[in-house]
């Protein structure tokens, strides 16, 4: 590794070590710089959907999560006008599906409710959508609730590449896309999911709970009580949040 | 490059891309023989074919032409493309045969709808019958229609002369005249072998014809020094932008040249398989394809041993699409290739060193491959010798709108706007769409401008406007087809689009205000900057170019106030009046 000293890039105006192979994103991150993300989890292959990662990388648009991390790169991240760019993607997805945050089980430790409170998004702005989205109620310790869903396949990813299996996978096309499970019936019931998997807990949002679990944590101890989003390492703490006491 | 879209070992084997078990055409057969996709073929299918159930869904929700339930045994789907489409048409049809637009006839008989941009710009209105294409149409067609389906008689019953389709060239170029003898290029390239054949299409200046103008030289050049287990060639028939059709007139006319491209690429990136991925649109081509590739077979222009050329094996399969625009982009054309649904992946990788399964993959267009026989044939300082500086050669255009002889007509490039609309008979123009709803909307102060890429690039369409149309309509038009054709991957196009749909139809409807204009640019600004891909990054050129250049058509339709909602309290009692069959005076709000 001589050359490691070369490897560089300048997050706004900090020198960045990197290594081959790595991302904006992953260096931002071992670098403890926030980067905000929705659909992007170390460990799983990298997406680039959400876009709220979305950089200037020498004054070009890109995904941090997805680009590699290069040499000269110089990259814009915390600039008020990408957190506009980011603040109105956020709206976005609130408007796109059916959010009540006072109602659900989520809130407090919701990525999506903590990266709009991050940018300082105090509506969301655009038309609700209220699209008509289905329940899935069928299994005995999960619960479905698309209206929640943010499509960022954290849930797909999850199943397929750590728990082997090939539970979730999104289908149709435009704002009609949705979240489906892969079984005959459509039903989570008739999959393979167990309370094990990290599919069944990593949902950033609250489309996918573990079901006789509600409020155990009272509001104002969850997550994002304690810590803000732009927390480094918080990755396994949000993820702990999403687990419950009697589970492992 | 990495797919995001579904398990990496699910595209099947390389033997069930292309013929008959290819997942895009099984589930053809079910919707020719069920009117739609049943619940139980899906897992059946799935079983056959070893993939996961939920993958043979995705796909049936993401193309157009497939259905969960079940569309009539006449399933009539007019364009709505400001060419070919008619809607006040469509909506003859549906009330002289009683359907719902969009629903089936309650007697399964009969389902209307509309459909994209079917190519048929020239020749419009247009539409397809079970996926047959059905030309000029009149209201004395309408009529006749109508007839047949109250008759019951089959499509295959139907007058020949309906479904005729007409090339319109009216201006050849370059490539249109010049004759081309199948085997030639190939001949030639034997002769050249495929270090300075390639040599040959790098120096002649070859660019996509797409419309991106990547130098097809370097592509191949890459491919061909990219390793893989296999290479493969790709012919992108998916041509689906508003107002294309001239590789509708290649492929039909030309096709020796467009396959002989594909199988000179072969010789050169060392690849043995090619595909053509034809649009579901253009299914009425198949069988002639086909027949040409047998012809090709019989001749050894293609299977084992080209032209008795050892080791010299290419072949080509075709495989069909379903009705999604997005698979025009190469990406998201090898995913659909891959028994997937149409989204474009994360580049680079560029498909050049992972492509189709992974492996070094060259994707051209039909025009740019048929190009590249000629070049075989007549050279590159042949080519070179037409077109400008940065733009070498000829570009065909698909000449469609507000003009005498609509039609192809081939030009080299560096012609002007002005001289083309003077070709095909176009006055009093108001606007010119040029490269179609993704390119560049012009106003009549720059028709001086030049066709090339270093000016105004297209993958040539040409939509003429003239001073009576309502471009306002027209911006709509295309605002509703991004946001139909929108793969949904990405938040910004995904969302985006369709706040975009929804901000111009509020115009239209005549609640708009300045604010909404303002909010629309705003959003219009960001879904280009940040989109994952080309259609987003596209899609909202229209809206952005008709604020630059026609500011007017949104001013005079907005209503004097800062704000108007969006939300419409008596459309909003639509639903109650509908349960309560009401449609009184009492019932509405105003």
């Amino acid at each position: 590794m001589s050359e490691a000293n070369n490897n560089t890039i300048i997050i706004d105006g900090k020198e960045i070590p990197f290594t081959e192979g790595q991302t904006i994103m992953d260096a931002a991150l071992a670098a403890d710089i926030y980067i905000p993300h929705l659909c992007h989890r170390p460990g799983l292959k990298p997406h680039g959907s959400c876009k709220l990662c979305t950089v200037e990388v020498n004054g070009r648009s890109a995904s941090a999560c997805t680009l590699p991390a290069a040499s000269g790169q110089e990259v814009s991240n915390n600039t008020e006008a990408l957190t506009e760019v980011r603040k109105t993607i956020t709206q976005m997805l609130f408007v796109e599906g059916n959010h009540f945050c006072p109602s659900c089980e989520k809130t407090g430790d919701c990525t999506l409710q903590a990266v709009a409170y991050h940018l300082d998004m105090l509506d969301g702005h655009f038309p609700q959508f209220y699209p008509k989205r289905e329940v899935d109620a069928s299994h005995e310790s999960i619960v479905l609730d698309r209206d929640r869903c943010i499509m960022c396949e954290l849930c797909v990813r999850a199943s397929r590449e750590v728990d082997g299996k090939d539970v979730f996978a999104i289908t149709g096309r435009g704002v009609d896309a949705k979240l489906i499970v892969n079984s005959a019936s459509g039903k989570l019931a008739d999959t393979d999911i167990t309370t094990d998997d990290l599919a069944a807990h990593i949902c950033p949002v609250g489309a996918i709970l573990i079901k006789e679990h509600g409020y155990e944590t009272p509001i104002g101890r969850r997550t994002f009580d304690l810590h803000t989003i732009a927390e480094p390492g918080l990755e396994p703490v949000i993820l702990r949040k999403g687990k419950h006491a009697d589970e492992h | 490059m990495h797919s995001n879209n579904g398990p990496d070992n699910n595209a099947g084997s390389p033997a069930q891309q292309g013929g008959d078990n290819h997942l895009l055409h099984r589930l053809y057969e079910l919707q020719q023989q069920f009117q739609h996709i049943p619940k139980q073929a899906i897992s059946d299918l799935a079983t056959e074919l070893n993939l996961p159930i939920s993958q043979v869904e995705s796909v049936v929700d993401f193309y157009s032409f497939f259905h969960r339930t079940a569309r009539g045994r006449y399933d009539i789907l007019f364009s709505n493309c400001t060419s070919c489409g008619d809607m006040a048409m469509m909506h003859k049809l549906c009330e002289r045969l009683s359907v719902t637009p969009g629903e089936t006839r309650a007697d399964g008989v009969v389902s209307i709808a509309e459909t994209s941009c079917i190519g048929m710009c020239d020749q419009g209105p247009a539409l397809l019958v079970n996926g047959r294409t059905l030309t000029h149409l009149t209201n004395r067609r309408l009529e006749q229609i109508a007839e047949q389906v109250d008759a019951g008689t089959p499509v295959a019953d139907w007058p020949v002369e309906w479904f005729r389709v007409h090339d319109n060239v009216r201006k050849n170029g370059l490539l249109l005249s010049t004759g081309f003898e199948a085997g030639s290029g190939l001949l030639s390239a034997i002769h050249q072998g495929p270090e300075e054949l390639l040599e040959e299409i790098v120096k002649s200046g070859l660019r996509g014809r797409g419309g991106a103008g990547f130098s097809t030289g370097m592509k191949w050049k890459f491919c061909r020094a990219a390793t893989g287990d296999a290479h493969y060639v790709i012919c992108n028939a998916d041509e689906g932008e508003p107002g294309t059709f001239k590789d509708r007139i290649l492929l039909n006319s030309h096709a020796h040249e467009v396959f002989e491209g594909m199988t000179l690429c072969g010789y050169i990136i060392g690849a043995q398989k090619g595909y053509l991925y034809l649009r579901g649109e253009y299914r009425y081509l198949l069988p002639e394809l086909q027949a040409v590739l047998k012809r090709r077979h019989k001749a050894k222009l293609l299977g084992e041993n080209i032209l008795g050329q050892q080791g010299f094996n290419f072949d080509i399969e075709i495989i069909m699409g379903a009705g999604a625009y997005i698979c025009g982009e190469e990406s998201a054309l090898i995913e659909s290739m891959e028994q997937k649904r149409g989204i474009p992946r994360v580049l680079p990788p560029f498909p050049v060193t992972k492509g189709f399964l992974d492996q070094p993959t060259v994707v051209n267009n039909v025009e740019t491959l048929a190009a590249a026989a000629q070049i075989a044939v007549h050279g590159s300082d042949w080519f070179k010798g037409h077109g400008s500086d940065k733009s070498a050669g000829s570009k065909i255009l698909s000449i469609s709108g507000d003009c005498t002889t609509p039609g192809a007509y081939e030009y080299a490039f560096g012609v002007s706007i002005q001289r083309i609309l003077d070709d095909c008979g176009a006055e009093d123009v108001q606007a010119v769409q040029v490269g179609g709803p993704s390119g560049t909307l012009i106003a009549p102060d720059e028709f001086e401008r030049k066709l090339g890429f270093e000016d105004l690039a297209t993958g040539g369409s040409f939509m003429i406007y003239g001073k009576d149309s309502d471009l306002l309509a027209v911006v709509q038009n295309f605002a509703h087809f991004f946001a139909h054709e929108s793969c949904g991957f990405c938040t910004p196009c995904r969302v985006g689009t369709t706040l975009l749909r929804n901000g111009l139809d509020k115009i239209v409807r005549g609640h708009g205000t300045q604010y909404d204009v303002d909010e629309m640019f705003r959003m219009a600004t960001l879904v280009k900057r940040r989109s994952h891909c080309g259609l987003g990054q596209t899609a909202p050129n229209p809206i952005l170019d008709a604020l630059k250049r026609f500011p007017g058509i949104f001013e005079s339709r907005l209503v004097n106030s800062e704000f108007e909602p969006h939300f419409d309290l008596d459309a909003a009692l639509e639903e109650a009046r509908q349960i309560s069959h009401r449609d009184d005076a009492e019932a509405h709000l105003v």
